[in-house]
This record gives structure tokens, sequence and C-alpha cells, in this order.
């Protein structure tokens, strides 16, 4: 029962992070195509944690963290730097 | 109650939060994509899609707390970051939309003596001996900031 929610979990989570690719091609401002690349990072935070989950380890979880610290400094030094044209003034 | 019911009923909870997780997730990524104006796709995302991360990862400390018996805390800190971080996301990009979007004189006033700090001139050139801020007539007093 597990693995058959697995596998429906994989294609949306899938499909959902096509929907932010075809966000970040069509978006048109600058802060669309940031606000697509947050949810894409949230997308993979999630398709790791179901990998982690079919795969019963636990060692994905320090690589979850990491990307998800990444996306959110990320998205803020994009919006620092729509906002003051510089990152660290 | 027997054992086999038991992992019956813990397999069917770990898959019901897996399922609802995913759609959420799909829902937020689907507003994104098909909501008209970007505070509209603001709020699609920044909702959804952190309440089906947070149905996934409690449906792998479920997962986790039955096959091993321990319970893992590395979930909880991807929660608690998620959670923490989405309000100051969305902030940040409603404010660069804002200034992106409209002029100054159309914002909402500040209510302050002082107007949207996003509309001061940037130090280009600063004097590292005198601070970040650069001298002339930009330079305000500490105390209306």
């Amino acid at each position: 029962m597990i693995a058959v929610a697995l596998w429906i979990g994989f294609a949306a989570v899938g499909l959902g992070t096509i929907f932010c690719l075809i966000r970040l091609w069509l978006g048109p401002d600058a802060v669309d195509r940031a606000l697509a690349l947050d949810t894409l990072v949230v997308n993979a935070v999630a398709l790791i944690m179901l990998l982690g989950i079919a795969q019963a380890t636990a060692i994905h979880f320090e690589a979850a963290l990491l990307i998800a610290m990444l996306g959110f400094v990320g998205t803020v030094a994009f919006c620092k730097f729509m906002l003051r044209g510089d990152v660290i003034e | 109650m027997t054992s086999e019911v038991l992992i019956f009923l813990g397999e069917a909870l770990v898959a019901a939060l897996i399922l609802a997780g995913s759609f959420f997730m799909i829902v937020g990524s689907f507003g994104l994509l098909r909501l008209p104006t970007l505070m509209q796709r603001l709020h699609a995302p920044t909702k959804a899609t952190t309440l089906g991360v947070g149905g996934i990862l409690i449906a792998s400390m479920l997962f986790f707390l039955f096959t091993n018996g321990w319970v893992s805390v590395h979930e909880l800190l991807i929660t608690l970051f998620l959670f923490l971080t989405a309000p100051v996301t969305a902030y940040m990009l409603a404010k660069a939309h804002l200034h992106r979007a409209k002029a100054e004189p159309e914002l909402p006033p500040t209510g302050r003596p002082v107007g949207w700090a996003t509309f001061d001139p940037v130090a280009s050139d600063p004097d590292p001996d005198s601070g970040l801020r650069p001298a002339g007539e930009d330079q305000r007093p500490l105390d209306t900031i």
C-alpha cells in the first residue's frame, strides 16, 4: 500500500515540478521566476523525502535540509538584488 | 487487536499522509502555473506547498517510527526550517513585486518620517572608514530611521 502511494506521490510531485518549470519559462517578470525557483526547491525537498521513504534510509535528510537552506538563502538574495540592485551593501 | 491489523493501520496512515501531501504539492504548483496575477500566484505555493511538505514529512516520521521503532528528528528540523522561512520568502517576494510594479508615489505612505527604504540611493562607493552610507544630503539622523 505504501509502495502505491509512493508511486502516486512521485508522479504528483514530478508533475508539480514540471508546472514550476513552465512558470519559470513563461514568467512575465523576474519576481515570477524567483517564486518559481523557490517552489522548485520545495518540490525537490519533497521528492528527496519520498525517495528516503522509498529506500527506507535516513541518509537523504541532510541533503534535503541543505537544499532547503540554499533555496531560502538564494530566494532572499534574489529579492535583495531586485530591491536594491545589490545583495550585500 | 492483532498485530496484522496494527501494521495495516500504520501503513494506511503513512499512505494517506503521503497522498494528502502530494495532493497539496500539486495544488500549490498548479496554482503557481494557472493563477492570473503575481499576488495570487504568491499565495498558492507558499501555503499549499508547505502543507504538502508537512504532510510528507509527517509520513516519513511515522514510517521510520513504525519500521525502526525510534523517532527521527531530522524531519522536524526540515519542517521547522520550512515553516520559518516560507513567510519570510513570501514577504521578500511581495516587497520586490511592489518595488518593481509601482512607482514611488503610488505606494501607500509608511506613516513615519522616512519613506520606503528601498528607494533610498544605493551606497555605490562607500567609504569603509565612515560606514556604509555615503556622506551628503541623503544622510539622515539615526533616530528617524
